[in-house]
C-alpha cells in the first residue's frame, strides 16, 4: 500500500486517506494562449515509467493539496513537498539523483 | 500450416498426438519491412492480420518486448459488448464484436466466443435515464440492445438480489448478443494466421528507439539490433507514452493500474456477464467455473501492473451486496493490468507527427472486446495512410479541436 507523509499535518497517510491528482507542476495557459499551449495544458502528459512528480491531496486529513516525488515503475516514494511552489525542492533532486543514477533530472 | 478438425483430432489420436505443428513460427528478424506493429497483443497481432488478409501487405515484423498476449491480453475478464453512447465508439465496438462472431471460423483456431448475454445493471435513477438514452442511441446505431426490467433481470441471473437496499437492481441494459471469448486464443489465433501468411512475429525483442530521417521513420533500435521499416504501428497499450516518447511526440494519455481477480472454481450458477457501473464491478463465470470478477482502477501513474488492495475490496463488498451468494467464495488469484486512459475515455487510432508512423492507443480499462474491430481500422489506416470510416473521429487531434468522444460521461466508470 502507497503511504505519503503528509508536508501540513506530519501524518503519514496510507491512499485510502488521499486523493490522487495527476501530474504536478503543470504550466497553466488561459485565454490569449496558443492552440499548442493550451493543448499542451490541457491534455500532453509526461506519464513517466520511473521518477514522477505528482499532486495529491490529504483528503480525510487536514484537506490540503500537497505534491510528492514517486517512482511509476517501483511505486517508491522519495519525498513530499508543499504545493506553493513552481518546481521540485533541489534537495529532493539531489536525493532522488543519488537513489537514480541514471535519471535525467527534472525537465 | 495444417488446419485444425476434427479429422485432425482423430488423426493425431491415432498416433499419440505426435504430428501437432507449431502454432507460429520464431524467425530471426529481417533487415527490413514494409510493416512493423510494435506490440504482439490482440490489437497488434489483429493489425497486422487485417494488413495481410485485406490489403495483401505480408511483409511484416511484430515484435513484443515480452511474450505473445502476455500484457493486456491476457490479464482482462474477456467481455465482449459493443452498447455505447456515443455513434464512433458504436461503430468500431459493433464492427469487433461482429467479426468476433466469425473468428473461429475464420482463423480456424477456436476462440470460444460465447454470446451468452450481457447486464449492465442500473442502480440508481441517473442510471436509469442513462441506459434508456443508450437503448435509443444503439437503436439508431443498429446495434442490438434492450431495456429490461428488474424481474427480467432476476429471471437471467437467478443469484441476483434485486431488493438493495443501497443497490437496488431498477433495470439493466441487456445485449443478447454481447459475451465472453478466450483471451488467449484470441492472440494465438491471430499469431497463427499471420505467421500462415509468412509475417514475423518476434518476440523478446524490446525497442530501445526509433531511427528517422526527415520527419520520416526509417526502423526501430531493439535488443535483437536494428530493423528497418517503411510503416511504423504502434500498439502498445500500456507502455505507448514510452513509445511515442521514442518517436519523439507526446500523447494524452496516462497510465495506470486497473485489477481483476477470480475465486475457487464452482458448479455453472451464472450464464451470462453482469456489469453493475454504480459500484465499479462486473462477474462473469468461466468455462472452469471461476467467478471472473473486475473492479475498478487506481487513480494514479502505475507501471507495476499491480493495482490497490483496498479497490479489491470496495468492488467484492458491493458485489457481495447485489450477489449475496459469493460471500463465502475463496479468490484465487488476483492480478493487475496496466491501461493507458485517455481525457475522454475513447481510443487514439491516429496518423502522428512523423508522416509513416502510426498510433493505436488509449482503449484503457475496455480493449479486448474491441480486439477486431481494432485490428481491422487500424489496417485500413497503415495501409491507406489515411483514416478510414471507423478511424476517422479517432484521430489524436480531436483533443486540440475540442471534438471528444466523451464514453467517461456515458459510462460513468471504467468500462
Amino acid at each position: 500500500m502507497l503511504i505519503l507523509e503528509c508536508p501540513y499535518c506530519g501524518v503519514k497517510a496510507e491512499e485510502t486517506e488521499l486523493s490522487p491528482g495527476y501530474e504536478a507542476h503543470l504550466k497553466r495557459y488561459g485565454p490569449g494562449a496558443s492552440d499548442d499551449e493550451f493543448e499542451s495544458y490541457m491534455f500532453a502528459r509526461k506519464n513517466p515509467k520511473g521518477v514522477h512528480f505528482e499532486r495529491w491531496r490529504h483528503v480525510y486529513g487536514c484537506g490540503k493539496w500537497f505534491l510528492a516525488a514517486r517512482c511509476t515503475a517501483t511505486l517508491e516514494v522519495f519525498g513530499t513537498y508543499p504545493a506553493q511552489t513552481s518546481a521540485p525542492p533541489p534537495d529532493l533532486i539531489e536525493a532522488i539523483k543519488a537513489k537514480r543514477p541514471g535519471w535525467e533530472g527534472y525537465k | 500450416m495444417k488446419r485444425y478438425s476434427v479429422f485432425a483430432i482423430a488423426r493425431e489420436a491415432l498416433r499419440h498426438h505426435t504430428g501437432w505443428e507449431r502454432a507460429w513460427a520464431s524467425p530471426l528478424p529481417k533487415k527490413s519491412y514494409d510493416v512493423i506493429v510494435v506490440g504482439a497483443g490482440g490489437h497488434g497481432l489483429a493489425t497486422a492480420y487485417y494488413l495481410g488478409k485485406n490489403f495483401g501487405i505480408t511483409n511484416v515484423a511484430v515484435i513484443e518486448k515480452g511474450w505473445l498476449g502476455g500484457g493486456n491480453t491476457g490479464r482482462n475478464t474477456t467481455i465482449i459488448r459493443s452498447n455505447y453512447l456515443q455513434d464512433p465508439s458504436a461503430a468500431i465496438y459493433e464492427k469487433a464484436r461482429s467479426l468476433y462472431e466469425t473468428l473461429s471460423q475464420e482463423l480456424n483456431y477456436n476462440v470460444m466466443f460465447s454470446p451468452r448475454g450481457l447486464l449492465m445493471l442500473a442502480q440508481t435513477h441517473h442510471e436509469v435515464r442513462g441506459y434508456l438514452r443508450t437503448v435509443h442511441a444503439n437503436t439508431l446505431q443498429g446495434v442490438v440492445t434492450e431495456w429490461i426490467g428488474p424481474e427480467q433481470v432476476k429471471k437471467l441471473v437467478p443469484i441476483i438480489n434485486i431488493d438493495g437496499p443501497r443497490y437496488p437492481v431498477l433495470g439493466a441494459l441487456y445485449q443478447a448478443r454481447g459475451g465472453t471469448a478466450r483471451h488467449d486464443a484470441v492472440a494465438w489465433g491471430y499469431a497463427r494466421a499471420c505467421s500462415e501468411m509468412g509475417m514475423h512475429i518476434i518476440q523478446q525483442c524490446e525497442v530501445k528507439g526509433v531511427t528517422q530521417e526527415n520527419g520520416v521513420v526509417t526502423g526501430v533500435e531493439t535488443t535483437k539490433g536494428h530493423i528497418g521499416t517503411k510503416k511504423l504501428a504502434i500498439v502498445v497499450a500500456g507502455h505507448s507514452g514510452q513509445v511515442a516518447e521514442m518517436a519523439g511526440f507526446r500523447l494524452p494519455v496516462e497510465a495506470v493500474a486497473l485489477q481483476a481477480l477470480v475465486s475457487e472454481p464452482i458448479k455453472p450458477c451464472m450464464d451470462v456477464v453482469v456489469m453493475a457501473n454504480t459500484v465499479h464491478g462486473y462477474m462473469s463465470q468461466s468455462d472452469k467455473g471461476e467467478m471472473v470478477i473486475g473492479g475498478g482502477t487506481d487513480s494514479f501513474n502505475n507501471y507495476t501492473q499491480r493495482g490497490s488492495f483496498h479497490h479489491i475490496e470496495e468492488t467484492l463488498r458491493a458485489l457481495i451486496e447485489t450477489f449475496p451468494m459469493i460471500s463465502r467464495l475463496k479468490m484465487l488469484r488476483q492480478w493487475g493490468g496496466i491501461v493507458d486512459m485517455t481525457g475522454d475515455r475513447s481510443p487514439i487510432l491516429s496518423k502522428t507527427p512523423l508522416g509513416n508512423c502510426f498510433i493505436n492507443c488509449g482503449w484503457g480499462t475496455g480493449g479486448f472486446k474491441a480486439i477486431p474491430g481494432s485490428g481491422w481500422a487500424m489496417a485500413e489506416l497503415v495501409a491507406t495512410g489515411q483514416p478510414g470510416p471507423l478511424t476517422a473521429a479517432f484521430g489524436m487531434e480531436r483533443f486540440r479541436e475540442g471534438r471528444f468522444i466523451d464514453e467517461s460521461v456515458a459510462a460513468g466508470v471504467a468500462h
